[in-house]
């Protein structure tokens, strides 16, 4: 148990969100400050464990599990999925088109600089939501956000930028930062007939079992996604896990992809700024 | 026969008579564990690390000894509503948001006496 410094992080972001949730327009929002608040919270928290080494999850946490873990990479359970991935990316649609036309860079390299905000439509735009577009622009129908193809395509994605750090911009847009902070306080909110936040786990109690599970530090959370998870014997989005996380607590989950969501995902991948991705991920 | 079946049947109802109160405690006690550690219902092994549960979690202290630091009435108020005691707490506040019914919380609360 170590409930005590989480609990002053805690008070501090609750003390953050507060005000800006009671009145808007009080003091503008520093991400920056935040996140570096945030980085702080979790090296101080486990000074053993190497900054880089946070985006292996519950790995990071448990010296026998990560034994284990090495052993696997050996022969990645996600292998299957990644060659799969690269295939469907390359492929070209029905009207000769590829995702590579729908991306800088060819797709290529690119995980990093995802979720972005969209100044013309003024909303965050994830990869996942990003595919799905490429492939109904080009006339194809969209994947669903859970299952194996999307995971293969995103898996593809995440291997060609592997070791890049993650470059989330928060543009000087007001409503950048509104769907930030919109974000941080889906994060810290209770929710569900079990009254947990995202936070409850993985920020008071990273590295700590809850059943046979060793949880995740929020800190990287999805540097290493998508994961082959062998209790779904099969891969998974981060659309899956956060539905899946909100059903743990018997809580409604949102529409994959919905605005919360992305906004959530939009505040877990700045605050994990610098730290590289290492997805496709493979867990127990 | 009749008259051996008579005191077989006698010997037995006296029997429950006494043991009666004995019996029904030892029941509440059991339906108390089976509820907490029931994943639908107190599921509390998820956090604690309890006497005859497997793979307990850590997220919460281990269940022992409680009788010796809460009466009756805090136990229920833990199963309750912990945020009342810790705002920031985990724990699930099994009462208010009706996971567990008043006389299911009783049970387990019979039952965290005797840890
Ligand atoms: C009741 C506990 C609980 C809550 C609340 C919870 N999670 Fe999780 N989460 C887990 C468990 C257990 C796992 C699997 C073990 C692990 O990797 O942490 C997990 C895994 C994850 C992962 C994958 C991490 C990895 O490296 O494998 C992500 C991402 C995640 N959760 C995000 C969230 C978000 C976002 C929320 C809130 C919407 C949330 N979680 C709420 C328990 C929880
Ligand atoms: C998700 C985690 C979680 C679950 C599930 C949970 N608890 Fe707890 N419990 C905690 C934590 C954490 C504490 C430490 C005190 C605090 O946080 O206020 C605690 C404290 C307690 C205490 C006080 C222990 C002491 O030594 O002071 C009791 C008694 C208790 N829990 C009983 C239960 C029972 C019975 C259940 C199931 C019906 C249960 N808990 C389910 C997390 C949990």
């Amino acid at each position: 148990m170590r409930i005590h410094p989480a609990l002053s992080f805690l008070a501090a972001v609750l003390a953050l969100v507060a005000p800006a949730v009671a009145a808007p327009a009080a003091e503008k929002p520093d991400p920056a400050a935040d996140a570096k608040a945030f980085q702080d919270f979790f090296r101080k928290k486990f000074p053993q464990v190497k900054f880089e080494d946070f985006v292996n999850g519950p790995y990071s946490m448990n010296e026998d599990m990560r034994k284990q873990w090495e052993e696997k990479e050996q022969f990645p359970p996600y292998e299957f999925a990644l060659e799969a991935g690269k295939e469907m990316f390359e492929k070209p649609f029905k009207n000769g088109k590829t995702y590579a036309d729908c991306f800088a860079n060819g797709g290529i390299g690119i995980r990093q600089t995802y979720p972005y905000f969209d100044d013309k439509e003024g909303k965050v735009v994830t990869l996942e939501l990003a595919l799905n577009r490429c492939r109904e622009a080009n006339g194809e129908a969209p994947y669903s956000y859970v299952k194996d193809e999307m995971a293969a395509l995103t898996a593809y994605m995440a291997y060609t930028s592997r070791g890049k750090p993650f470059d989330i911009k928060i543009p000087d847009d007001p409503r950048a930062l509104e769907a930030y902070e919109r974000g941080k306080e889906y994060f810290y909110t209770r929710r569900g007939q079990l009254n947990f936040s995202c936070a409850s786990c993985h920020v008071q109690n990273p590295g700590e079992r809850i059943r046979a599970e060793i949880l995740a530090p929020a800190l990287g959370i999805l540097n290493a996604m998508p994961i082959y998870r062998s209790e779904w014997s099969g891969m998974g989005t981060i659309s899956r896990r956060f539905t899946t996380c909100n059903s743990q607590i018997r809580g409604v989950p949102l529409e994959p992809q919905s605005e919360e969501y992305r906004d959530l995902e939009y505040y877990l991948s700045y605050v994990s700024n610098g730290l590289p991705i290492s997805g496709p991920g493979a867990r127990p | 026969m009749p008259s051996r079946l008579f005191t077989k049947t006698a010997l037995a109802l006296g029997l429950c008579l006494v043991a009666a109160p004995v019996a029904q405690a030892q029941s509440a006690v059991s339906e108390g564990q089976r509820l907490a550690f029931d994943r639908s219902k107190g599921n509390c092994l998820t956090c604690h690390q309890i006497k005859g549960g497997d793979l307990p979690g850590s997220i919460g202290p281990k269940l022992e000894n409680l009788k010796l630091r809460y009466d009756r009435n805090e136990l229920v108020a833990i199963l309750n509503d912990e945020t009342t005691r810790n705002p920031q707490t985990a724990m699930p506040p099994f009462g208010r948001n009706r996971i567990l019914t008043e006389q299911e919380i009783n049970a387990i609360v019979d039952f965290l006496q005797t840890l």
